[in-house]
């Protein structure tokens, strides 16, 4: 089935929220990411990296937490349906672990980072809204240990991540 | 003149492929034409056609995008969830003026449009509507519509936005092929349409309106001044809401609008929420549900073939339903509910032994009922209630399970 390909515009490039993304709607470019931007300011912390395909990693030692962003959330809308990677499978760098599905679409996210998935969060299967509640933290979805700290090096700081959600508006 | 000729000239003009505009509602989009030619077509907003009610959807935050031709907002500031329930619990107002109104007069419009659709036009009272089909030679559906008997040679109807290309060149060349005359065309492109629906329809409408409402029924229609202006007015919708569906003359609409909008039950809302609350009450959606290939038997439209009209079938493909009726289809439209990540359109359909048996054509979750409903095409042998079977979303069997339809209650305005 291909959903979860269709659906690989949407969280990878904003730009084409919809092209194929989804399954349901023609969401297109048209979307409007300034007025989503400037209705809510998406919160964006600064202890976080991000990737440019709005997933975020907070890092402790070797251990990885991986989520969505806000503005991630705020642009998928209600989300009904979290899948996450099995304990101890690899992710990889730049390659999908999971499906976020919202009333609107299905939407592939992707791993910021190279690892071992050590925990997922169990709570998004019976209250995925918890990624929109709280994107940062009860909305967290996987933890993995690192194989590569260099990943890190590679995604956005916080401030470079707030550039390029302003710049997704743009589009 | 008018507004939609003006602008589908331009399109038409800047080699606008008739593709996109042939797949229609919503989910269609993704599917039969996937975007992708859309994307192609519509190379930038201003291709892409406005109703009067562009401006004001800007203003109160709509999401536009493009659909079937037209750039329509699809959500607003309130999540569709939100929308939705608001919808079910109040009141929302849906832009609708990309679809396409149409009457038919003379003295033959009833005999020339019953050997086009399979409803019994004839038998219903002037001032009620019904559902109805039309039909092509193979017994396939070109669209559907809702046909409102104003007199017995006056009928009004609407067709998809989506459809529109292809029933007007269908209508015209049945016209022209119409020996008895009789019967002439107008579209009403110089109109807007507003659908007004939920439990809060009836007390927000009232005070615009001398005609008595609580007199007025499910699927009834009348001529109307509403707030002086003269509209057509139909009991009717496609949320399973109480409600209305209101055209009105273009230069009036956002009229209208706005004043239906000082009331505070009622809020806008976009195509998101429109197509969740269709799919809550089991309605179709055409290029999703049906299609030129699927006949209305085995859409589970076998209802809206009138009883007078069973024994003689005159209509488009009449003989090839006649004999669905009496043999029925191999397959059929059901409605289920599935556990996991909401099986959408496309996904296949499995039996409990693993034998692929179908697909599903429309699918999301219901904000609602709070879980996965969905629509699709299986065996007889899979179609009765309480049946399971699997879906297929993304390598994961899901267990699925047939529902009657509609999902959510519908709350009609019966008197």
């Amino acid at each position: 089935m291909s959903l979860a390909r269709s659906g690989r515009a949407l969280l990878g490039q904003f730009s084409q929220l919809s092209r194929g993304a989804s399954s349901q709607y023609p969401v297109q470019a048209s979307w409007n990411f300034k007025d989503a931007l400037a209705r809510s300011y998406a919160t964006v912390l600064s202890d976080l990296k991000y990737a440019k395909s709005h997933e975020w990693v907070k890092q402790e030692g070797d251990v990885a937490t991986i989520g969505i962003s806000d503005f991630a959330q705020e642009e998928l809308g209600d989300i009904v349906y979290v899948e996450l990677p099995e304990p101890g499978s690899n992710v990889t760098a730049g390659e999908t672990f999971g499906v976020v599905e919202s009333v609107k679409a299905a939407s592939d996210v992707y791993s910021p980072i190279s690892g071992e998935v050590t925990e997922v969060n169990e709570a998004l299967v019976d209250e995925p809204a918890k990624v929109n509640s709280d994107p940062f933290s009860g909305g967290w979805m996987f933890k993995a240990k690192l194989s590569y700290s260099g990943d890190l090096d590679k995604l956005l700081d916080s401030g470079a991540y707030e550039k390029h959600c302003e710049s997704a508006g743009d589009h | 003149m008018r507004r939609h000729a003006q602008q589908i000239l331009s399109r038409l003009a800047s080699n606008q492929s008739s593709q996109a505009a042939a797949c229609d509602p919503l989910s269609k989009l993704s599917q039969t034409c996937v975007a992708v030619p859309a994307a192609r077509a519509f190379a930038s907003d201003a291709d892409l056609l406005k109703t009067p009610l562009y401006d004001l959807h800007v203003r109160e935050g709509g999401k536009m995008v493009p659909f079937a031709g037209w750039s329509m907002p699809i959500q607003y500031k309130d999540s569709m969830m939100d929308s939705v329930k608001n919808c079910r619990n109040n009141a929302a107002l849906f832009d609708v003026s990309h679809m396409c109104g149409l009457t038919f007069k003379g003295k033959n419009t009833i005999p020339f449009l019953e050997g086009l659709v399979v409803g019994d036009i004839k038998g219903i009272e002037d001032g009620t509507g019904t559902y109805s089909i039309f039909t092509n030679e193979n017994g396939g559906i070109i669209d559907d519509t809702v046909i409102s008997k104003v007199a017995d040679d006056e009928v009004y109807l609407v067709v998809n936005a989506g459809c529109r290309e292809k029933d007007l060149k269908h209508l015209n060349e049945q016209l022209s092929k119409y020996k008895d005359g009789g019967v002439e065309m107008i579209q009403h492109d110089d109109r807007s349409l507003l659908a007004l629906q939920g439990p809060a329809a009836m007390e927000i409408l009232q005070p615009m309106t001398d005609l008595d409402l609580s007199k007025l029924y499910f699927s009834n229609f009348k001529k109307v001044d509403i707030k002086g202006i003269p509209c057509f007015l139909a009991r009717t919708g496609y949320t399973g809401e109480d409600g209305f569906e209101i055209s009105v003359p273009d230069g009036k609409a956002v009229e209208l609008a706005e004043a239906l909008m000082e009331h505070d039950r009622l809020k806008l809302a976009g195509l998101g929420a429109r197509d969740s609350l269709r799919l809550e009450a089991g309605l179709c959606l055409y290029g999703n549900d049906l299609t030129d290939e699927t006949s209305p038997v085995e859409a589970s439209l076998t209802w809206t073939i009138g009883k007078n009209r069973r024994d003689a079938c005159d209509f488009l493909g009449g003989e090839i339903i006649k004999k669905q009726l009496a043999d029925k289809t191999p397959t059929r439209r059901i409605g289920f509910v599935s556990s996991g990540a909401p099986a959408r359109a496309h996904i296949q359909i499995y039996s409990n032994e693993g034998e692929e048996i179908g697909e599903v054509c429309s699918g999301a979750f219901s904000p609602t009922l709070g879980q996965n409903i969905a629509m699709g095409y299986v065996p007889r042998k899979y179609a009765k209630t309480g049946t399971e079977f699997k879906v297929d979303v993304r390598g994961k069997m899901n267990t699925a399970t047939v529902t009657k339809m509609p999902f959510v209650d519908t709350t009609y305005f019966k008197g």
